[in-house]
């Protein structure tokens, strides 16, 4: 009798166990998580780059899956950057999972195997890459290998002021980069003396987002390419990216660039209150899904409209498409428990109510297939524009190397000297600029190992 | 001290010669052991902080080393990225060259005619040198920040003072033309340190000598040249080597300037930089190795950077260290 007690017993472990292991399909992270959570007490540290209000949003959530396994606490560390998470990794001090805000780094912490493989996690989990979008599936792998999963996305659109559209008479957000200029032009009020006062649209290369590496927010309207099959740079080679230097360069000239310069000196920060677009000194400015949010915040009185980014005039068939970029989140090296770290991960990532609960919070566009048509997702027009833009099959992202964002650098530099008028022939300038990608990305390869 | 070799030459002369070579020879071990003993914490504090660093750094030089996984060995690869493929680099050195060449003589001489003005002040002497020394304790990026915020082109009081007088003020680090002079500026703003060791050695100059030089009828311009000058002339090769050393290594007032110039300072948890911000004017050689290193995951490569960087520095230091011999003058022996 004894003896079947025992066994009964065992069978019931192996039964539980097994349940536990194989049991999610990954639509609900929450259920897999009992398989390491559920032992006994387990204590979780999560680094992420939010701070602040937002910060408050993401300790929301993680609240929520403390409720769901009571024996995990979670501690959160806010305004990280990448610096600190390779160098907590080099020391051997990393946390259990770790979030950045560029994607770009991607290729790095793979080649380097700074953060490990979730692939086998998620075959385990059945979670295929088709929850995702394939945007956000490019831009947490680096040669095929998937270290990273997408927490929420970024996408970009344009901002309107629909009391200074009115004023200007004019009836509806650009479609185009033509009507783009001609509308910048209509919506700017100098001041007597020539200097400005309301800029319509500032294209300048460094100023807000179009900051590095924001500039490659700009190549899906212009229909740009950044590389060939081969992986070559052929900036010089697509005529998408003439068109951008020179549109951008044009309207500079058109401001004088002393001028805007010295208008962009005294503007507010682009994370403050004071943003030029919030305080009614910038009619129309490209920005973030995010700067939804800030507004409501910040100036809830303020009249604004969004839409898509106007396109390039040879290319309409890219309206409503833009730049896709995201939130990656990953277990680093060294983490301390990692099939609970993966646990959190999954819930972060895939569980459609907490995605949802955490794109409310801080409007950033949820990053599964079904979560942008969840239910539970607060209706807002505004915000509504980015998601078409994120589900757009022509929107884009840029290339994952395995020296981070250090090419989008150069294309950034080259952009600002253009503007300058510090380079007087364009396209040998672009032929340089491909050479010198070319040469910093076969450098990076020189001893570099497989991911 | 002193006591101990004559005690031991005593009791030595009276041994054998054999003997007498093995004791000088225990003793001449125990002096060594004595001065190493005493040497130990500095011999440490290098051999930790500069002598390891120096030999890694020569060492991952020659390494792909993206500061997260192990280094790998690939030989010249990196020297011939930095002298041949990377065009950054030129721009990088351009800049810091500028800064020898035009922010060094300035920051000397402003230490030294400041130091000047002082040591001729009758009254008020302490409030002078406190004025002046005073702006050295600020820490680099508080400054840097007060100096971004002052020269604002468009609300800073400098050009908002210019503007009702009628002047547009330049762009200052806003503009490629005027953002290495600002930081100038800056620099001369904190020249403190060098303000008090210019001083000290300007009071120490003997007063015999100026008296000497006025009885024999010399202005005030050739008691400078011949009296001040050459009595100060180790001071003034100590200040230039130093100042060469810091010029080459300028970093964080570049770094910080830039990015505060650029609005990119303020994007919680974002690493993004507007490099050399503007127009990549403030691109000196040492930002751009820490972009490289720690930015851009090739350590490896800022590593060949650095290594390059120290025997620049080495090389024009011992130039200047050679050439002083004509015009540094020491204890007052003229050659």
């Amino acid at each position: 009798m004894r003896r079947v007690t025992v066994l009964v017993t065992l069978l019931a472990i192996a039964v539980v166990a097994l349940a536990a292991g194989c049991g999610s399909n990954g639509s609900n992270g929450s259920a897999a998580a009992t398989s390491s959570a559920s032992a006994g007490p387990v204590h979780l540290t999560i680094w992420v780059g939010w701070s602040a209000r937002e910060l408050g949003v993401f300790k929301d959530v993680i609240a929520g899956y403390e409720k769901l396994h009571p024996n995990v606490t979670v501690t959160v560390r806010g305004s990280v950057n990448d610096d600190q998470i390779i160098a907590a990794i080099r020391g051997g001090n990393a946390p259990d999972v770790v979030s950045s805000f560029t994607s770009s780094n991607v290729g790095a912490f793979t080649s380097s195997g700074a953060w490990i493989n979730l692939g086998p996690f998620m075959q385990k989990s059945n979670i295929s890459t088709s929850t995702f979008t394939p945007a956000t599936m490019y831009y947490t792998q680096y040669k095929g290998v998937r270290t990273a999963l997408p927490l929420l996305a970024d996408t970009w659109g344009l901002y309107y002021n629909k009391g200074m559209f009115a004023k200007a008479g004019i009836a509806s957000p650009p479609k185009t980069i033509s009507e783009l200029v001609a509308d910048a032009k209509k919506l700017t009020v100098r001041n007597p003396d020539g200097s400005l006062k309301v800029v319509g649209y500032d294209p300048f290369s460094g100023f807000y987002d179009g900051a590095p590496p924001m500039i490659v927010t700009y190549a899906p309207y212009f229909d740009a390419k950044f590389t060939d099959a081969q992986g070559h740079s052929i900036l010089s080679k697509d005529p998408g990216w003439s068109a951008l230097f020179t549109w951008q360069k044009n309207l500079v000239d058109w401001y004088g660039y002393n001028n805007l310069v010295r208008w962009q000196a005294a503007q507010g920060d682009q994370f403050s209150s004071s943003n030029s677009f919030e305080i009614g000194k910038m009619a129309m400015t490209l920005d973030g899904e995010w700067r939804v949010a800030f507004i409501a915040a910040e100036h809830p009185e303020l009249n604004y409209g969004t839409a898509p980014g106007p396109v390039i005039d040879t290319h309409p068939e890219l309206y409503g498409s833009g730049y896709v970029n995201g939130t990656i989140i990953g277990i680093p090296k060294g983490s301390k428990n990692e099939s609970a770290a993966w646990d959190l991960v999954k819930y972060l990532t895939t569980d459609n109510h907490a995605l949802v609960q955490f794109s409310n919070g801080i409007r950033n566009v949820p990053s599964t297939l079904a979560s942008l048509k969840s239910p539970e997702l607060s209706p807002d027009p505004h915000f509504a524009t980015f998601l078409h833009v994120f589900g757009n099959r022509q929107s884009a992202t840029s290339p994952i190397t395995a020296v981070g964002a250090a090419y989008q650098t150069l294309i950034q530099n080259f952009a600002v000297k253009y503007q300058a008028g510090k380079i007087s022939d364009l396209h040998a300038g672009l032929v340089q600029l491909d050479k010198q990608i070319d040469a910093q990305l076969a450098q990076a390869q020189v001893g570099a190992g497989a991911p | 001290m002193s006591l101990t070799p004559a005690i031991e030459t005593t009791v030595v002369q009276g041994l054998p010669a054999i003997d007498r070579r093995r004791a000088r020879r225990r003793a001449a071990w125990r002096r060594r052991g004595v001065v190493l003993a005493f040497l130990s914490p500095w011999l440490v504090g290098v051999t930790i902080f500069f002598g390891y660093p120096l030999l890694m750094s020569v060492y991952l030089s020659f390494t792909h080393f993206d500061n997260l996984s192990a280094p790998r060995w690939i030989g010249l690869a990196n020297y011939r990225y930095l002298f041949s493929g990377d065009q950054l680099v030129g721009q990088a050195v351009r800049n810091s060259l500028w800064l020898m060449v035009f922010a060094v003589p300035l920051y000397v001489l402003s230490a030294f005619g400041i130091a000047m003005l002082v040591a001729r002040v009758k009254h008020g002497v302490g409030f002078f040198r406190t004025v002046f020394y005073l702006p050295a304790l600020a820490p680099p990026v508080a400054a840097t920040l007060g100096f971004v915020y002052i020269l604002n082109p468009a609300t800073g009081p400098i050009n908002v003072l210019l503007s009702h007088l009628g002047i547009q003020g330049p762009l200052w680090f806003q503009s490629p033309a005027w953002s290495k002079p600002s930081l100038v500026l800056l620099g001369i703003w904190g020249v403190g340190n060098m303000f008090i060791i210019f001083l000290a050695a300007v009071l120490d100059v003997p007063k015999h000598l100026y008296e000497s030089a006025e009885l024999d009828g010399t202005g005030p311009l050739q008691r400078l040249r011949y009296v001040t000058l050459p009595t100060i002339s180790p001071v003034i090769l100590f200040s230039v080597v130093i100042a060469v050393i810091a010029a080459m290594q300028y970093f964080t007032q570049a770094y910080v300037a830039a990015n505060i110039a650029s609005g990119q300072a303020s994007q919680a948890g974002d690493v993004t930089v507007n490099l050399g911000f503007p127009q990549g004017s403030t691109l000196f050689y040492p930002v751009l190795l820490y972009n490289d290193g720690f930015r851009d995951f090739s350590m490896g490569y800022a590593s060949a950077m650095a290594v390059m960087l120290f025997i620049a520095a080495f090389g024009v230091t011992a130039i200047i260290l050679v050439n002083s011999r004509r015009w540094v003058h020491y204890g007052g022996a003229v050659k």
